[in-house]
């Protein structure tokens, strides 16, 4: 239990995927036109996180080293698919809000790199909150930044009016280049406050991006050939 | 005029351009763009498997999953393809053409995770285009994203030089770089035929 409740602090504060490890960018930048938006997005995510670990956890002894990439994919795109039909079944709001971007979720790194870092390495109960302390820690990201780019942008939060009548809302910050300046200046605020994140720590041939994962992948395909 | 191959071709380049207004390839975007010569080379395997995947996703929904009905495994069908495709292009590249394949070899692996060609297959198969204006859309969108990363690459050569504040050196200024450039392809916006 103690392992779990680690794991939780792990995925939200410690090594907040959206933040800290700068994981996830797309979509951080793509949804977080307003917090609503970014609350379905990480909801989305969160879900697809618990069962993807959960799932690669349970079957971690049963796929081959060799082609275990291909079958993570297969595994988070089934994943997917479903959160897919079951957004345009019941919350249709969202789910033509979010568009493109639920698909797509199968190509967020974080998925397949807390697949490959932690999921097949451990049992199935850890790798589970694993699942979920992320998948928080990826929604709680997306909310915050989705709120200040709602008030910034059109003056209200979840909808509701919390600036006053006479601030006029910057119409930009909703739009796409405020995804850019609210990430930018949420970087360079935590940069001051001297928090190690992937953009200042240099790691060797990743940059706080996919590459990494990508790596992973034509090793494996190189290992098949 | 709308659905016209050079409309498409403006659209998906210019005026909703694949990085600064939908934000897919984000992390290449970020990653690959220290200098112009890389994010070059770069853009041009983009280019390359974009044309192809969207060609070959077209193809496969039409012909296999419309007709089956089973349109909504359109995802997970997308994805292995598309990962497929990009290790067979690299050993074909690699047999064949060694000149290229030491160009572009090593951005090859980076596309089977970029977004955007994810993306592009299932934009046009929302957009319902047919063989030619799903290629055409595939190519105008590679295009797009190598405009906006060889922009991007050249101005971070600059900034290189620069005394910058402390807490805006690294991610911070490129974000805001790339958000000065997301408002310039604003502009592309008032473009109407």
């Amino acid at each position: 239990m103690k392992q779990c409740m680690e794991r939780l602090y792990n995925g939200i504060v410690k090594e907040n995927p959206c933040i800290i490890l700068m994981l996830g960018m797309c979509p951080t930048l793509a949804v977080t036109t307003s917090a609503i938006n970014g609350l379905g997005m990480g909801l989305s995510t969160l879900a697809v996180l618990i069962f993807s670990n959960l799932i690669i956890s349970i079957m971690r002894n049963i796929i081959p080293d060799q082609v275990r990439l291909p079958a993570y994919i297969v595994i988070v795109a089934t994943l997917v698919t479903i959160v897919d039909l079951l957004l345009q079944a019941y919350v249709p709001s969202i789910y033509s809000a979010l568009g493109i971007y639920i698909p797509l979720i199968v190509v967020n790194c974080i998925i397949l790199g807390r697949a490959e870092a932690y999921a097949n390495k451990v049992p199935p109960m850890p790798a589970m909150f694993d699942g979920i302390g992320m998948g928080l820690g990826f929604t709680i990201a997306l909310v915050v930044i989705g709120a200040a780019r709602e008030i910034l942008g059109s003056g209200t939060v979840f909808g509701t009016t919390v600036l006053p009548e006479f601030v006029e809302p910057i119409a930009i910050f909703g739009r796409a280049p405020g995804a850019f300046l609210v990430m930018a200046i949420l970087v360079a605020i935590l940069n001051g406050l001297g928090i190690t994140t992937a953009a200042n720590k240099k790691v060797e041939g990743c940059d706080g991006c996919c590459a990494t994962c990508a790596k992973g992948c034509s090793n494996a395909g190189k290992e098949e050939n | 005029m709308d659905g016209s191959l050079f409309m498409i071709a403006i659209t998906a380049a210019l005026i909703n351009n694949v990085v600064l207004s939908q934000f897919l390839g984000i992390c290449s975007f970020l990653g690959v763009s220290k200098q112009i010569k890389n994010s070059a080379s770069l853009g041009g395997a983009v280019i390359f498997v974009m044309a192809i995947s969207s060609a070959v996703a077209n193809l496969l929904y039409d012909y296999l999953l419309a007709p089956l009905g089973l349109e909504y495994l359109e995802t997970i069908v997308f994805i292995l393809v598309i990962a497929a495709l990009v290790q067979m292009v690299e050993m074909f590249l690699k047999k064949t053409s060694p000149g290229i394949y030491q160009a572009l070899g090593i951005y090859l692996p980076l596309i089977t995770t970029n977004c955007a060609v994810l993306g592009v297959a299932l934009t046009n198969v929302q957009n319902e285009y047919n063989l030619a204006q799903s290629v055409t859309a595939g190519v105008a969108t590679a295009i797009g994203y190598t405009i906006a990363i060889v922009l991007l690459a050249g101005i971070r050569e600059r900034i290189n030089e620069e005394d910058l504040p402390a807490p805006f050196r690294g991610a911070p200024i490129v974000l805001l770089s790339a958000a000065l450039m997301a408002i310039a392809f604003m502009g592309f916006g008032g473009l109407s035929f």
